[in-house]
C-alpha cells in the first residue's frame, strides 16, 4: 500500500523520516503540479510487482526540499530516494544506482542530463533520473496584444522590441504590468546569456560581473525602474526569496511574462476561457542569441538508504519508457527521456493551448546556448542564483548602483567559492 | 540555600502572597482552617494506603541522604533538571561558539576547519562602520542599522502610545473593560498572523489601497517603497505588541497610592502638573523596565517582518536576525560559522541590555 503524507516543515525538521522498516522506502516528493500524487499511484503498481516493499511517498513543500532535505542529509537522517532540483550541489549523497541498471539502457535514454546529478567530480556514476525537463521561456497574454491591435514581434524578436510591443499594449489595454521576470538567477540566466554573459566558461569559470552580464542587469534594473517589468516581483521580496509573477498573469494583469514550462499545468487549469495566451519562448539578445535556461528536477536515491538494491528498482521502474511516457502524459511535463521524447508525448487532458505551449518549449530546446547546460549542472549555481536575485534587487531599490552591484556579485561569488571549498 | 529550606519548613501557608499583602493572606489563610480539618478524617485512610508506597522511594532517598548529607541532597533533586538544561541550553550555546570559531559549508562540526576569529573579523571588516557600502559584509551591517533604526523608532513609539493608553484605561472610562481587552488581543495572535492580515491590507490590491481609491485619493503601492515597508513594519510592530506593554503599565499606574493624588487634588494641582510630578516619577521604575524588555524584544525582531516584506524592499526591512537565518539556513553556501559569530554578537549586545534591565530592577526594588 502506498500512503500519501503531508508532511509539515517542522516535522521533517525534527528528522521525523522514520527509521526504515523491513521494505519501506521513503520518498520526498514536491509537486509542481500533480507529480506526487501520480508517482504515488504508477508506485503501487511497483508494489504490486515486488511483495513486501512499501514506497512511502512524503509530499513536502517546495521549500523544504530546497532547505530542509541538505541538512538532513548532512546529518545522515534523509529519506531513502526524494525529488530535488539542486541537482549538482547534492550529488556527493547520491546512490550510483550503476550496479543495480541496464547502463546501456539509461546512457541511451537520459544522455546528457545524467551529468548533472555528477556534481564537479564528474566519472561516469548513473545518479538520477531526470523526471521533468524544463526550460524557461516566455508567456504572452494574446488576447490583450489583439484587443491593442499591436503586432507580435515574430520568433526571432528582441528583448528590447519585446519590451516595447509588451509597453504598447499594456498602456493601450490599461494593463498595470507590461512584463515580469521570476525573482530567482535561475530565469535571469537566460536571456544574461543572450544578452553575452559566459557565466560558466567551458573550462568551469563560473562568472557573474563580465560584461554581457552587466549588460543585461543595466537593462533590467532600468525595465524596472520605467516601469517595463513588474517592479513588485523583484523588488518586493527581501534576500534569496523566490517569487513568481503567475498570479498576475493569470488574472490578465500581465502581457509577457518570463517563467518556464512547469507553469503550463497551471496556467492551462486557472487562466480557463478567461483569455488566449502563448508561449513564445526565449527572445534574443542584441547578439543574435536567443537562449533560456535548461533545468527541472530528477529522481535521485541516497547512499545513506539502507536498501540501495530497491531503490535503485523503483527509480529504474520509474525511467522505463511506458511508465516515463505515462507519469509525462499526467503530469503535462516535457520528457527528458530521450525515447519518450522522441516518441512524442500525447499530454492528457491537456487543452489545446496547454498542447501547443508543450510543444513551444520543446521546439525551443535547440536554442538553448551549451553555457545554460553546463550552468543548470553547476555544483554552485544555487548560490549564483542567490547572489543574482539580492544584488539584482538591491541596484532595482536602489541600495547600489548598477556598477556596484556588478561588484558585489563578483565578491560574493569569490566569497561563496571559497567558503564551498 | 538554607533560608529557603528555613522559610519551607515554618511556613505552611504560600509564602509570596505574604510579601505583597499581608493582611488579607493571613485572613485567607484563618478562613480556610475549618474545611481542611474535616477533610483531614479522609486523608488519613488515603495516607494509609499511598504510605507503603511512597516507602519504596523514600528508603533509597534516605540511604543518599546519609551518603550525601542534607545540602548535597538538593543536587539529586535537582539533576533531571539540571541534565535536561544542560542539553538544551548550555551545550547548544557551547556549540554556538565552537561554530563560530569554523569556516566552510559542512554540517558536521568534525568536517569544518576552524578559523580562529576570522568570522567576526570578516563581519567587522570595514572602512567606515556608519556606510555599509564599504564594509566586506555589507549586507550584515545593513541589517545592524537597520535594527537600530527600527528598535529606536519601535521601542520610542511603542512606549509613547502605551503610555497613553495606559492612562486612558486607568481613568473612569464607559466599557473600562472591554477596552483594556481590547488592546491586549494582538499580543495572543501569532506574529505571522499578524503579519500576514497587514500585507493583505496593504498590498497593491489590498484593503487600504481599494478605500484609497474608493476615496478618489489613489492607491499607492506601499510594500514596494523602501521608506514606507519599513514605516510600516514598525506599525505593525506597535500594533503587534502595544497591548503587552500598556499592561505593564496599567499594573503600575494602579499601584501609585490614591492619597498622593487626593493631596493634589486639595492643593488645587492641575492635572498636566499631577501628571508630570506625580505620574511619571512614581511610574518611573516600571518605564524602565518596560523600556528594557521593548528593546531586547526589539533587537529580536524576526518572525514579522519576515513574513511581511520577507525582508525587502531590497534590504529595507531585513534586520539582523533575519540576516543570521539567511546566511545560516536559507542561502546557498549555507555559512552556519559567519551565522553563529553574528548570532554571538547580537547576544552580546542582548546580555549588555538584560544586565541594565537587572539593575534596573535592583536599584527600583531597593529603592
Amino acid at each position: 500500500m502506498t500512503h500519501l503524507k503531508l508532511l509539515g516543515t517542522t516535522a521533517l525538521a525534527l528528522g521525523l523520516a522514520a527509521p526504515a522498516m523491513a521494505q519501506e522506502i521513503r520518498f520526498m516528493c514536491y509537486s509542481d503540479g500533480n507529480e506526487c500524487e501520480v508517482y504515488d499511484d504508477v508506485l503501487t503498481r511497483f508494489e504490486a510487482e515486488n511483495d513486501g516493499v512499501d514506497v512511502i511517498v512524503d509530499v513536502v513543500p517546495y521549500q523544504a526540499i530546497l532547505e530542509n532535505l541538505p541538512i538532513q542529509l548532512a546529518a545522515g537522517s534523509g529519506p531513502d530516494m526524494a525529488k530535488v532540483t539542486d541537482l549538482g550541489g547534492l550529488s556527493q549523497y547520491y546512490l550510483d544506482l550503476a550496479p543495480y541498471v541496464d547502463r546501456g539502457y539509461w546512457e541511451s535514454s537520459f544522455g546528457d542530463t545524467l551529468s548533472w546529478y555528477r556534481g564537479a567530480d564528474g566519472g561516469d556514476a548513473i545518479n538520477g533520473m531526470h523526471s521533468q525537463l524544463t526550460i524557461t521561456g516566455a508567456f504572452v497574454n494574446a488576447t490583450l496584444f489583439e484587443q491593442a491591435g499591436v503586432e507580435m514581434p515574430a520568433d526571432d524578436a528582441t528583448w528590447e522590441e519585446w519590451a516595447e510591443a509588451a509597453s504598447a499594449v499594456a498602456e493601450a489595454t490599461d494593463t498595470p504590468f507590461p512584463m515580469a521576470l521570476d525573482r530567482t538567477g535561475h530565469r535571469f540566466a537566460g536571456p544574461a546569456i543572450s544578452y553575452g554573459a559566459s557565466i560558466l566558461s567551458e573550462d568551469g569559470t563560473p562568472s557573474l560581473s563580465d560584461e554581457g552580464f552587466a549588460a543585461f542587469t543595466a537593462q533590467f534594473v532600468e525595465w524596472n525602474n520605467d516601469g517595463t517589468m513588474a517592479r513588485d516581483v523583484w523588488a518586493g521580496q527581501g534576500g534569496a526569496t523566490y517569487q513568481d509573477a503567475a498570479q498576475e498573469f493569470i488574472n490578465g494583469e500581465l502581457v509577457f511574462y518570463y517563467s518556464g514550462s512547469w507553469q503550463v499545468g497551471r496556467m492551462d487549469e486557472q487562466v480557463g476561457d478567461f483569455f488566449d495566451w502563448q508561449v513564445v519562448g526565449s527572445p534574443c539578445g542584441p547578439a543574435g542569441v536567443c537562449s533560456g535556461m535548461p533545468g527541472g528536477a530528477g529522481i535521485v536515491g541516497f547512499e545513506q538508504t539502507e536498501h540501495p538494491e530497491i531503490v535503485a528498482a523503483v527509480i529504474d521502474f520509474l525511467a522505463q519508457e511506458d511508465i516515463y511516457a505515462e507519469v509525462t502524459a499526467r503530469t503535462r511535463n516535457l520528457p527528458a527521456h530521450l525515447g519518450v521524447a522522441a516518441a512524442g508525448v500525447e499530454f492528457e487532458d491537456a487543452s489545446p493551448a496547454a498542447a501547443a505551449a508543450l510543444s513551444a518549449f520543446a521546439s525551443d530546446l535547440p536554442d538553448v546556448a551549451p553555457a545554460a547546460f553546463r550552468y543548470q549542472g553547476y555544483v554552485n549555481n544555487r548560490a549564483m542564483f542567490g547572489i543574482t536575485a539580492e544584488r539584482v534587487s538591491q541596484a532595482i531599490v536602489g541600495e547600489l548602483s548598477v556598477d556596484e552591484a556588478v561588484e558585489r556579485m563578483a565578491s560574493d561569488l569569490e566569497a561563496a567559492l571559497a567558503d564551498a571549498q | 540555600m538554607a533560608g529557603t529550606r528555613g522559610q519551607g519548613a515554618d511556613a505552611p501557608a504560600p509564602s509570596p502572597t505574604r510579601d505583597t499583602a499581608p493582611g488579607t493572606a493571613i485572613a485567607e489563610t484563618a478562613g480556610a482552617t475549618d474545611p481542611r480539618a474535616l477533610r483531614g478524617a479522609g486523608d488519613g485512610i488515603a495516607l494509609r494506603v499511598i504510605a507503603p508506597v511512597m516507602r519504596i522511594i523514600e528508603i533509597p532517598m534516605l540511604g543518599l541522604q546519609r551518603v550525601l548529607g542534607i545540602n548535597r541532597l538538593a543536587w539529586v533533586f535537582l539533576l533531571p533538571n539540571l541534565l535536561l538544561f544542560g542539553l538544551f541550553a548550555f551545550l547548544p550555546v557551547i556549540l554556538n561558539v565552537v561554530y563560530a570559531t569554523t569556516g566552510g559549508d559542512n554540517v558536521m562540526l568534525a568536517d569544518r576547519p576552524g578559523i580562529g576569529a576570522g568570522n567576526f573579523t570578516r563581519l567587522l571588516d570595514c572602512a567606515n562602520h556608519l556606510d555599509p557600502n564599504t564594509c566586506r559584509e555589507d549586507k550584515f551591517w545593513r541589517a545592524v542599522w537597520n535594527t537600530v533604526w527600527f528598535v529606536t523608532l519601535q521601542v520610542g513609539v511603542m512606549v509613547g502610545f502605551s503610555l497613553l493608553t495606559a492612562i486612558v484605561l486607568n481613568g473612569k472610562i464607559r466599557a473600562r473593560g472591554f477596552f483594556r481587552s481590547v488592546f491586549f488581543f494582538p499580543v495572543l495572535l501569532s506574529p505571522v498572523v499578524v503579519a500576514l492580515i497587514w500585507k493583505w491590507m496593504l498590498q497593491r490590491n489590498g484593503v487600504l489601497n481599494a478605500f484609497l481609491d474608493w476615496a478618489g485619493i489613489g492607491g499607492y503601492n506601499w510594500l514596494v517603497d523602501a521608506q514606507w515597508a519599513f514605516a510600516w513594519s514598525v506599525f505593525l510592530s506597535v500594533w503587534a505588541h502595544m497591548g503587552f506593554y500598556t499592561l505593564i503599565l496599567l499594573a503600575g499606574l494602579q499601584a501609585i497610592p490614591r492619597d498622593v493624588y487626593e493631596a493634589a487634588t486639595m492643593d488645587r494641582a492641575s492635572p498636566w502638573r499631577v501628571f508630570r510630578r506625580i505620574t511619571l516619577p512614581l511610574l518611573a521604575p516600571t518605564m524602565l523596565v518596560v523600556l528594557v524588555l521593548a528593546l531586547i524584544k526589539g533587537v529580536q525582531t524576526f518572525d514579522e517582518v519576515y513574513a511581511f516584506t520577507g525582508g525587502g524592499p531590497g534590504t529595507a526591512t531585513t534586520f539582523i536576525i533575519q540576516y543570521i537565518y539567511e546566511e545560516g539556513f536559507a542561502g546557498s553556501p549555507r555559512l552556519f560559522g559567519l551565522a553563529a559569530a553574528a548570532s554571538l554578537l547580537v547576544a552580546a549586545v542582548l546580555v549588555v541590555l538584560t544586565l541594565v534591565q537587572l539593575w534596573v530592577n535592583r536599584k527600583s526594588v531597593d529603592g
